[in-house]
């Protein structure tokens, strides 16, 4: 919510929204809604393609001089990750590469949060989901590996993408910003915490999003024409550890006993991943030490 | 008027897109349409039309972004068959309920599995209940006038609703037959721009496709859909006249051949149409009083348009191209429930299924049909007859045979 709102005040009011099923799909119900804005909803693997139709639509009139130049809109697809990560990505795909002049919001909470948080393609080891759950066959929850979509769609070679956290308010302003001097597609992907599928009290919500920062677990970043710079190195990592106990979706990791080799694994990951960033860009990070291990 | 062109069906549909002036055409290839998206595109990139041709990703993309041009005020024109057809299918729910008033060509293509490439009817009944206008063509100069006809009717503020244009795969779309052009004054006098009620535009913001929360509200859009559709019925014999005036060329709904004295009647549709004709033809000539009825509008389904022209004939066969599993013909049902209530119904009302996967229905065949509405004391009441000749079931033998299948399991 909080970034739609960053949006708005960036984008202001001439925007249609575009969504797929999702979280925000029920922001407007009919006859009511919030936004100052125009909002349409598509179907769960196409808002992309919606967004494809209004663009050329209004394209094809201009040209045509049926619809004045001040009546132009930016045209903003907001999804959730199943959408993004899932049952959308073909289309998301198909817009990048034919090069729509949009912007993508993904609200990434990291599972099907609206239908009762199932797996998706962006829930991380570890977590348990409600497809996922841990059990004593299965103790780690889901074992599968989140999709890295900013490099999916970097793989497409458009002009801007970023990670965002709403704790990160001036950081996602900018990114914002940043992006409208570009056209084409102009893509986005905003940590967004779910209190109710995570398992934590929403007056948490900023701290969660910023502790998943600090700890390294979300990487803020842009990526202009393919080349990516961190716009926040948190110099000294704070260990995974912290951000993973305050979730009940990572308490089976603690509780009844830790499992010590999951947790490291994560801790792993998240090192690897910025001491090959700090290598690339030449910058110092201390990374946090992953548990040791007691030989068996 | 033009000189008379020779063209395949999916020539004639393009070229109703362009004299139609449409802004928008999403795309995606599948035979047996893709001549259609292939002719728009050259015209567009030869400067011929001006218009925005994309090709999308998908089916169910092309379609979404069908839609929602749509609603942002173009005239959006669109086709595809069969898989295509079915793998966008949600989208045609969607369109509908969101009043977008596009012309979708379907080239009928059965449905796999088998895979195969020629026409039945199953695709495009299948979105029978969608919220689609549906007009089915028999020739390829029907496939130019009803997308004309389709988008008078479509934007018609009474009904706002899109349309399914269907030609047969193949037997249509590949076939060169004489087609006029209307010329684009005349289409300019018979088709008005598309004036477009709250399209997205800066400083009127608008909400579409909003969920409701409530069966009440949701059953409330649904009859408001029923009764555009119900409305476009009558907004097509209006359009139909005024297509008249300026064409000469005259469409309806249920189209009578031979009626005045029939006894025995054929309810058909589609390109096959056209051999029935003959088999009519050829009965007359022996004296039976046969005649033929084609249905050319689907949905809304013309119930007293059929009632009035078949009530007090003796026999009735309806011929589905399609097949309903555990059921049988499609339309063979829906043409039993309009002539339900009328009193003086005919007496048999047959079922005849044939030309499933594009499987030719001969002459011969149709005759055949009309030999079983003279003698219905032959027949089974209510129960399909399927129209598979000795000759097709050898033809199946022989395959199996040189494909080395004995008929014993090894």
């Amino acid at each position: 919510m909080l970034v739609l709102r960053a949006f708005h005040k960036v984008l202001g009011p001439n925007v249609v929204f575009v969504n797929a099923a999702g979280c925000l799909t029920l922001l407007q119900v009919y006859p009511y809604t919030p936004n100052k804005s125009s909002w349409m909803y598509t179907a769960f693997a196409s808002a992309p393609a919606g967004a494809q139709g209004i663009r050329d639509a209004l394209d094809i009139l201009m040209e045509k001089g049926r619809v004045n130049s001040f009546e132009d809109l930016k045209v903003v697809v907001v999804t959730g990750d199943g959408a993004a990560y899932d049952i959308g990505l073909q289309s998301t795909s198909g817009a990048i590469e034919r090069g729509l002049d949009f912007y993508y919001l993904v609200y990434d909470n990291e599972a099907y949060g609206n239908t009762g948080f199932q797996k998706s393609g962006a829930t991380p080891y570890g977590s348990a989901t409600a497809t996922t759950p841990p059990t004593e066959r299965n103790p780690t929850g889901y074992t599968g590996v989140k999709k890295d979509l900013f490099e999916i769609w970097r793989s497409h070679k458009p002009p801007y993408i970023a990670t965002v956290a709403p704790s990160h308010m001036v950081d996602m302003l900018r990114k914002i910003e940043t992006a409208s001097q570009f056209k084409g597609p102009k893509l986005f992907i905003a940590f967004s915490s779910c209190p109710t599928g995570w398992g934590f009290d929403p007056s948490l919500s900023v701290r969660i999003s910023r502790l998943a920062v600090e700890c390294g677990i979300w990487p803020l970043k842009e990526s202009v024409y393919g080349k990516v710079r961190h716009t926040y190195i948190p110099t000294v990592l704070k260990p995974v550890e912290e951000y993973l106990r305050h979730q009940n979706r990572f308490r089976h990791l603690f509780t009844p006993r830790k499992q010590e080799t999951a947790i490291a694994s994560i801790q792993e990951q998240v090192n690897n991943y910025w001491l090959e960033a700090a290598k690339n860009e030449g910058f110092r990070i201390t990374v946090a030490k992953p548990v040791t291990i007691a030989p068996p | 008027m033009r000189e008379v062109d020779m063209l395949t069906g999916n020539v004639a549909a393009a070229w109703a897109a362009r004299i139609a002036d449409v802004d928008y055409i999403p795309a995606y290839p599948i035979t047996p349409q893709t001549e259609i998206i292939e002719t728009l595109a050259s015209w567009i990139s030869q400067g011929l039309m001006k218009a925005k041709l994309v090709q999308l990703e998908s089916e169910h993309s092309m379609l979404t972004a069908a839609g929602t041009a749509s609603l942002s005020g173009a005239r959006v024109f669109t086709a595809t068959s069969s898989q295509g057809l079915l793998y966008g299918f949600e989208m045609l729910y969607n369109i509908a309920g969101w009043r977008a008033p596009l012309v979708l060509v379907n080239v009928s293509r059965a449905v796999a599995a088998p895979i195969t490439l020629e026409p039945d009817h199953n695709d495009v009944l299948a979105a029978r209940d969608s919220g689609f206008i549906q007009l089915h063509a028999e020739k390829c100069q029907e496939v130019l006038d009803l997308i004309l006809i389709a988008y008078r009717v479509a934007e018609d503020h009474r009904v706002m609703l899109p349309v399914i244009v269907n030609m047969d795969g193949f037997y249509l779309s590949f076939t060169r037959e004489p087609v006029y052009i209307p010329s684009k004054t005349d289409v300019e006098e018979f088709l008005p721009p598309y004036n477009p009620p709250h399209p997205f535009r800066a400083g009127r913001p608008v909400v579409k496709g909003a969920a409701v929360l409530g069966g009440h509200i949701y059953a409330y859009f649904k009859h408001n859909i029923h009764e555009s559709l119900l409305r476009a019925g009558d907004v097509f014999k209006e359009a139909a006249a005024g297509f008249r005036e300026v064409t000469g060329r005259f469409h309806s709904p249920v189209e009578g051949f031979l009626l005045d004295d029939a006894e025995y009647v054929l309810v058909v549709t589609n390109s096959f149409t056209s051999i029935a004709r003959k088999a009519v033809v050829r009965l007359r000539e022996k004296g039976v009083p046969a005649g033929l009825v084609k249905l050319v509008m689907l949905r809304p389904f013309p119930s007293s348009d059929i009632m009035e022209k078949l009530r007090g004939r003796k026999a009735v066969a309806v011929f589905d191209q399609n097949i309903s599993p555990g059921l049988g013909g499609v339309i063979y049902n829906e043409v039993a429930a309009a002539l339900y209530h009328v009193k003086n119904r005919p007496e048999t009302l047959l079922s005849a299924i044939g030309g499933v996967g594009g499987k030719y229905t001969t002459v011969e065949e149709f005759e055949h049909v009309f030999h079983m509405l003279m003698h219905p004391e032959k027949t089974q009441p209510g129960k399909p007859v399927f129209l598979f000749r000795a000759d097709e079931l050898a033809h199946v033998q022989t395959a199996l045979r040189l494909a080395g299948y004995t008929g014993e399991e090894t």
